[in-house]
């Protein structure tokens, strides 16, 4: 009761009590509370998965909680839907933009809202056109509403979207990862918006992976991991050091074993690897045998390090060497024949055929092999499947069983099955165990450590810092399209990389 | 800044090629055949054009909700022979007269576009699916209807909607005329055509910004089997006869006069004027090769090709946007 005497400075806008949510095999929100005060830029930062983005996704009505309470301005309520969310004046600016670029400024501002004239069928354009002149110019925007928005920047969309927020008469707006887009003098002036927003009384979720901006804009910060709150406090009080070591501090255990040693001889080496924002020059070697660790954030241009490397993204600069000779790789069907197999991160929309039976996922890239004159030789295909079965020990009840009715971890067994039949020198792995359980996870751990026996080089992208840390020889650490730091087994610590891959350090 | 220009360049190049094409067809044809640049052929150009039009506006509407309707000919087939029965006495047994025949059949062209609407909205089936199906059920009731064989006798005021014409233009050309205006107003003053063009850049988010999306869709589909029962009166005034074995390929140029007017497959974009205009250039590609005395079914070859290159340049440039 004495929290109603606040006051306004200190006023407590939102709060969410002892929110839980889980997902089928994972508890993605445990008992997490969550103050906003008004006028607030608040910081919520966290490793991928920590449950930043349920609990905002909780919070905007995309999705229900299991249990807790929300209480909005001193009143508990029930949020049904994002469209409710908005009405009670909560607004989320997305990673990727949400604005309809086939319309105008104004008519994204005030789309399903548009004012009618007389006849109530009628859209009031000049009314329209003002009103949303007027929600660009609280913001201090200069932009047309009558320009279409496929003629503006990224920036500028993201404008739009924070005047549509505020045309709901929004008054704590979610910034989802909002500078991940944008160049330096546009997070400029973000921050200076937010700034000003903030003088407005408005409150704002701020969510970022990147750590300076975290120190440069917010005045708290709150700290999730492993979809529990660690901590939350002003950012005065805090250094960068520290909110690290909340966000990751994790005890490695004994759950990765490690006997496997890297040879002298490069297998693969690249120069300079350019494309766009993604790569901006790209430089590393890979041996024989050795399991490379590449470490960063998710958006920091690790997945297209292995796109470009496996032919699935054209360059625009840099070379690529194969045991010393240069090689140009246009396509995955090329970079297959030169003995790299890649592992992406998406199974399901990538990498697997759900509908189709284990064997012939298996079979599927090396079939030239398994036929004779165009005609799959079925015995063949059966005898590729049932020995990749009882050599990575992949749990089904036969060859012919449906991929789809396959666990996460077996399934991740199969694509990897299906690249081991080719023999590949070569193996990219793009978040070899993500979203499958711990047992399977030490087992694909060994499966690597056992190919690494054998000669296989591999490169080993995950955003699960124990893992890398547990399995690698070596360790990349990846930002903003730039290799930052690089550390060995012995040298790297999960504080360190986590600095490098925040921008926090310069280890390059 | 010299690369700045040439994307502008090209920006305008794609925003006016179709008027571009037009001309291009215009003068090609003025200069092969003496008979196409005069004044009674390309009133007969706009005639002939009328039906495809026509469809074309309806078409306009779906597909820009990132839709389809391949139902448009057969409905207007269908609708034009129930007008017939109505108007003459044929099949009903009671003769309505024209008017009422007229009303009626229009509100079977909405009926029936509002079944395949409900059917997509409610019922979730993709939209090629339902018209696909619904061009084949419309097909079978004017088969059925007419026994297959042409209904004529048709009053003279049923045939005047076809073929008569006010202070020298076609009364077909009247009625395209005022369905344009209206169909413009319809896309670019209401809320209705504001949120259509919602739907087609991104229905979900659409829905989030609190459109009625099915309300919308639905009514989208409506107003195509209401053009397409426009359509069908047409032609069937224009051939003083309800003729059930025609208009197979309606449906394609209807979609291609869309197309060629830079309405996305995918939705989102694009505007009835220009569909018009690409009526216009299906409909002088097929008077230009009459009058140079290409055979009938050569052109229905050409008016194909003519189709993959339009939606081949509507799926490169959309790639290149994106």
């Amino acid at each position: 009761m004495a929290e109603e005497k606040k006051i306004t400075t200190d006023e407590i806008l939102l709060e969410m009590k002892g929110i839980s949510k889980s997902f089928p095999g994972v508890q993605a929100l445990k008992n997490v509370d969550f103050v906003l005060r008004r006028g607030e830029i608040h910081g919520l930062v966290g490793e991928n998965g920590a449950g930043k983005t349920t609990l905002m996704r909780i919070l905007t009505g995309v999705l229900p909680k299991d249990s807790g309470t929300i209480i909005l301005k001193g009143k508990p309520v029930h949020i049904e839907n994002p469209r409710h969310a908005q009405l009670l004046g909560i607004s989320v600016i997305h990673q990727e933009l949400s604005v309809l670029p086939n319309l105008t400024v104004g008519q994204n501002i005030m789309l399903g809202r548009e004012p009618r004239s007389f006849l109530p069928f009628l859209v009031d354009w000049k009314k329209l056109y003002r009103a949303s002149l007027e929600h660009l110019q609280r913001l201090n925007v200069d932009i047309d509403p009558r320009t279409p928005i496929s003629e503006l920047s990224v920036a500028q969309r993201q404008m739009v979207e924070i005047a549509r927020a505020l045309s709901f008469k929004a008054d704590i707006i979610v910034m989802d990862e909002p500078t991940s887009a944008l160049t330096e003098k546009e997070i400029e002036s973000l921050f200076s918006l937010m700034r000003s927003l903030r003088e407005q009384g408005i409150s704002i979720i701020f969510i970022s992976h990147k750590l300076e901006e975290i120190f440069s804009i917010v005045d708290r910060v709150t700290v999730l991991r492993d979809g529990a709150l660690v901590g939350s406090m002003p950012i005065s009080e805090v250094k960068t050091e520290e909110v690290v070591k909340m966000m990751v501090g994790r005890e490695l255990g004994e759950m990765f074993p490690k006997d496997s040693v890297p040879q002298k001889e490069v297998v693969l080496s690249v120069r300079n690897l350019k494309r766009g924002k993604e790569l901006r020059g790209v430089s590393f070697d890979l041996r024989r045998g050795e399991i490379l660790g590449l470490a960063g954030l998710v958006g920091s241009g690790r997945t297209f390090v292995a796109r470009a490397i496996f032919g699935a993204d054209p360059l625009e600069e840099g070379e690529i060497l194969i045991e010393g000779k240069k090689v140009h790789i246009g396509s995955p069907q090329e970079a297959i024949s030169l003995g790299i197999g890649f592992l992406p991160e998406d199974r399901k929309a990538q990498g697997l055929f759900l509908g189709l039976p284990l064997s012939h996922n298996i079979g599927i890239t090396g079939l030239k092999r398994l036929s004779l004159f165009g005609v799959v030789i079925f015995r063949k295909l059966k005898e590729l499947a049932l020995n990749f079965v009882n050599k990575l020990r992949i749990r089904t009840p036969n060859i012919s069983q449906l991929v789809r009715n396959l666990s996460g971890g077996t399934q991740q067994k199969v694509i990897l099955a299906r690249w081991l039949s080719l023999k590949p020198r070569i193996l990219i792995l793009d978040e070899p165990t993500r979203g499958i359980d711990v047992g399977a996870k030490a087992e694909i751990h060994a499966i690597m450590s056992e190919l690494a026996k054998e000669g296989v080089a591999i490169l080993m992208i995950s955003s699960e810092l124990p893992e890398v840390l547990g399995v690698s020889d070596r360790i990349l650490v990846m930002h903003e399209g730039r290799i930052v730091g690089e550390f060995t087994r012995e040298e790297a610590t999960q504080d360190r990389i986590m600095l490098c891959a925040t921008g926090g350090a310069n280890n390059g | 800044m010299a690369k700045e220009m040439r994307i502008e360049g090209r920006e305008l190049l794609r925003k006016s090629s179709v008027y571009l094409i037009l001309i291009l067809l215009l003068l090609t044809f003025s200069i092969l055949s003496p008979r196409f640049l005069t004044a009674s052929n390309l009133i007969n150009v706009l005639l002939q054009t009328s039906i495809v039009a026509m469809l074309a506006i309806g078409q306009t509407v779906v597909m820009l909700t990132a839709g389809i309707d391949l139902s448009v000919g057969m409905v207007g087939i269908l609708c034009g022979a129930i007008a017939a029965g109505l108007a003459t006495g044929y099949g009903f047994g009671l003769n309505l007269g024209t008017v009422p025949a007229f009303l009626l059949t229009l509100i079977l062209g909405s009926v029936i576009g509002g079944v395949s609407g409900l059917l997509i909205v409610f019922g979730n089936l993709p939209p090629f699916v339902a018209t696909l199906a619904m061009m084949a059920v419309a097909r079978g009731l004017t088969l059925v209807f007419t026994q297959g064989k042409p209904i004529a006798g048709l009053p003279e005021d049923f045939v005047f909607v076809g073929s008569g014409s006010v202070l020298g233009i076609p009364f077909p050309v009247i009625l395209l005329f005022v369905a344009v205006v209206l169909a413009y107003l319809l896309l670019a003053r209401t809320a209705f055509g504001l949120h259509i063009y919602a739907i087609g850049g991104n229905k979900e988010m659409a829905r989030l910004a609190g459109v009625n999306v099915r309300r919308v869709e639905l009514g989208a589909y409506i107003i195509s089997g209401l053009t397409a029962a426009f359509a069908g009166l047409i032609l069937t005034g224009r051939l003083a006869s309800a003729q059930p074995n025609v208009g197979a390929e309606l449906n394609l140029e209807s979609i291609a006069a869309c197309v060629l007017g830079g309405t996305s497959l995918f939705g989102g974009t694009g505007n009835v004027l220009k569909t018009i205009v690409g009526a216009l250039i299906m409909g002088t590609l097929a008077n230009g090769m009459n009058l140079l005395g290409i055979p009938s079914y050569p052109q229905l070859v050409i008016k194909g090709l003519v189709f993959i290159a339009a939606v081949t340049l509507d799926i490169l440039s959309t790639r290149k946007r994106a």
